[in-house]
């Protein structure tokens, strides 16, 4: 910890032209990243972008095609089992042991890690409670609701208290009262340290969520920044979505005003940028049916960087 | 990457067999009966049915009753049926439809080690399921003792082999109705065909070589070695062939799964 004191104490991760190929296919192309100690740190894009694979390259499950990672100064490649007893995984897929007991998978995961029976006992114990799993401890897995599901995947993946908790899609398919819990326990634990990294489909969630994210697309970083910054940056601050508009004058007012839009099928993405001029006028001229007057935010980014066509 | 697998190779894996353990405490009642009633009605449809129509059975060169040519084949036969069926059916089912695997994945364990848990795993079950045998086999008077309790070390070897190509099937087979086919070629054919229903001495030359090659057929050799005392072949080569086989599958068994779930 001594000679890399100073970098430990600003990156916790570090990625340099990562690259997976599968049977000729990319999934990653050569992505650079960091990520500092102590924040949330988005990985963002479509199915297929190759965010699932970047994580699975981080905790050493796939070794890279090319490119190296570090974490907490260590290579992956050769200290993957020192890597991983320091740092918490939360899977996409459910890989809960369902012929365990919910209590009995805290446990017996803890043993992988060596952790000594009764520290076991006693962070399980903690677990349960902080996840409101306490009436469940004996119920089997198979038994679990989705959300009862994924908490106890986020309690077993904190099992070895871990400095690096690696999130894929945690919220994926839970209802509004289980997302809402997971966030706020995320929340807790961000206050208590801890550094994550997060894959969402959900942009809401990563805006709320990340200090900093990328946003991959067929195996590359578009972007990186803060929430704030990329929506600043890539549509502005406020957002007119017209319907069905009457096209051909609105395609000639905004050019002549030079503001940026996106014309869809059915309507007219306007990004306004608090523009006050602009809103008046549009308002006044081309409001006569559907006008929606918004926020930009970070899903208007998502889809402007990585188009708005079905990716499977 | 080629010989990493000895690199990682630690004694963690206990961790996986134990958890192996902790599921079987919860089932062990049943899967309990298996071995106690199984050699009990085997003996008794063999022994009362069958014992009049053969006569003048020999083994080794004595003569000897059927049930007592046939009962140490079925402690060896079940060793090849506990671990074999382990590291296929269960280990597929905690593979790939559990994601077990994927799960212990994330933290310090290796796929080398949790693979090597399964085997030895499937070498315990195939050992626990030798002693009730060999008890029950025992009291019917068909084991002596206390010879008959090598048949313990013999069972732990003969589990690692069976345990280990059925790991080594499990690596590549696509889909868990597949293993009919390991099952049907296999298998099968060992069960029949290994001196465990009639001595191979019987059969003509090149068939009697070809049995050399089923590792079943050295188990049965020497389990016979352990229950009387007797036996035809050289039982040190039967234990240095069911070694290496152990060896041998244990790296294609472990090669096997490195292909097929390391992507």
């Amino acid at each position: 910890m001594n000679s890399q004191g100073i970098d430990n104490a600003t990156s916790i991760l570090q990625a340099d032209n990562l690259g997976k190929r599968f049977n000729g296919v990319t999934a990653v192309d050569s992505v650079s990243f960091t990520v500092k100690t102590g924040e949330c740190f988005g990985l963002l894009g479509p199915n297929g972008a190759g965010k699932t694979s970047t994580i699975r390259m981080i905790y050493g499950f796939s070794p890279p095609s090319s490119g190296t990672i570090k974490l907490f100064g260590l290579d992956i490649a050769s200290q993957w089992r020192l890597i991983r007893a320091r740092i918490g995984i939360c899977q996409q897929d459910n890989t809960l042991d369902p012929d365990l007991t919910v209590l009995q998978n805290l446990l017996i995961f803890a043993g992988y890690f060596r952790i000594p029976r009764h520290l076991a006992n006693e962070r399980a114990e903690e677990l349960l409670l902080f996840f409101a799993l306490e009436k469940k401890r004996e119920a089997k897995v198979g038994e679990l609701s989705g959300g009862l599901a994924r908490r106890l995947s986020l309690a077993r993946a904190l099992i070895n208290d871990p400095e690096l908790i690696i999130l894929d899609e945690p919220t994926t398919g839970l209802d509004p009262q289980s997302r809402h819990l997971l966030w706020e326990r995320l929340h807790t634990l961000r206050t208590r340290g801890k550094t994550f990294i997060l894959t969402t489909h959900y942009m809401e969630e990563a805006a709320q969520l990340c200090d900093r994210l990328v946003i991959m697309d067929q195996g590359r970083i578009l972007v990186e920044g803060t929430p704030a910054s990329l929506i600043e940056e890539h549509v502005g601050r406020s957002i007119i979505e017209i319907a069905s508009p009457e096209q051909e004058g609105l395609r000639r007012f905004l050019r002549s005003h030079q503001v940026d839009y996106d014309e869809l099928s059915d309507r007219f993405i306007i990004y306004n940028n608090n523009d006050a001029a602009i809103e008046q006028m549009i308002r006044d001229g081309f409001c006569s049916r559907q006008c929606t007057f918004r926020s930009a935010t970070l899903e208007d980014v998502f889809l402007r960087l990585t188009g708005r066509e079905l990716r499977e | 990457m080629t010989f990493g697998f000895f690199t990682n190779l630690s004694w963690r894996f206990l961790t996986v067999w134990r958890r192996n353990l902790v599921v079987y405490r919860k089932i062990w009642k049943v899967n309990f009966l298996v071995p106690l009633l199984e050699p009990a009605f085997y003996i008794l449809a063999f022994g009362l049915g069958f014992q009049g129509l053969i006569e003048g059975l020999s083994y080794a060169g004595q003569s000897m009753a059927y049930t007592q040519f046939m009962a140490p084949a079925l402690i060896a036969i079940s060793i090849m049926y506990n671990s074999f069926f382990e590291t296929t059916y269960a280990s597929f089912v905690r593979m790939y439809y559990q994601k077990t695997f994927d799960g212990m994945m994330a933290t310090p364990l290796s796929l080398e080690e949790i693979i090597v848990a399964e085997i030895v795993w499937s070498a315990t079950k195939a050992t626990g399921a030798a002693l009730i045998m060999t008890v029950v086999l025992g009291l019917l008077g068909f084991v002596i003792f206390p010879q008959g309790l090598l048949i313990l070390p013999l069972a732990f070897l003969g589990g690692m082999a069976f345990g280990a190509v059925g790991m080594f099937f499990t690596g590549f087979t696509p889909s868990i109705d597949m293993f009919n086919l390991p099952i049907f070629l296999f298998i099968t054919p060992m069960f029949l065909f290994s001196g465990t229903f009639f001595p191979t001495s019987g059969l003509p030359a090149w068939a009697q070589h070809a049995a050399c090659i089923f590792p079943l057929y050295h188990l049965v050799e020497l389990s016979r070695f352990c229950c009387l005392g007797l036996v035809e072949t050289n039982p040190l080569i039967s234990l240095a062939y069911l070694f290496s086989f152990a060896l041998v599958f244990l790296v294609f068994g472990l090669m096997a799964m490195r292909r097929r779930l390391i992507k």
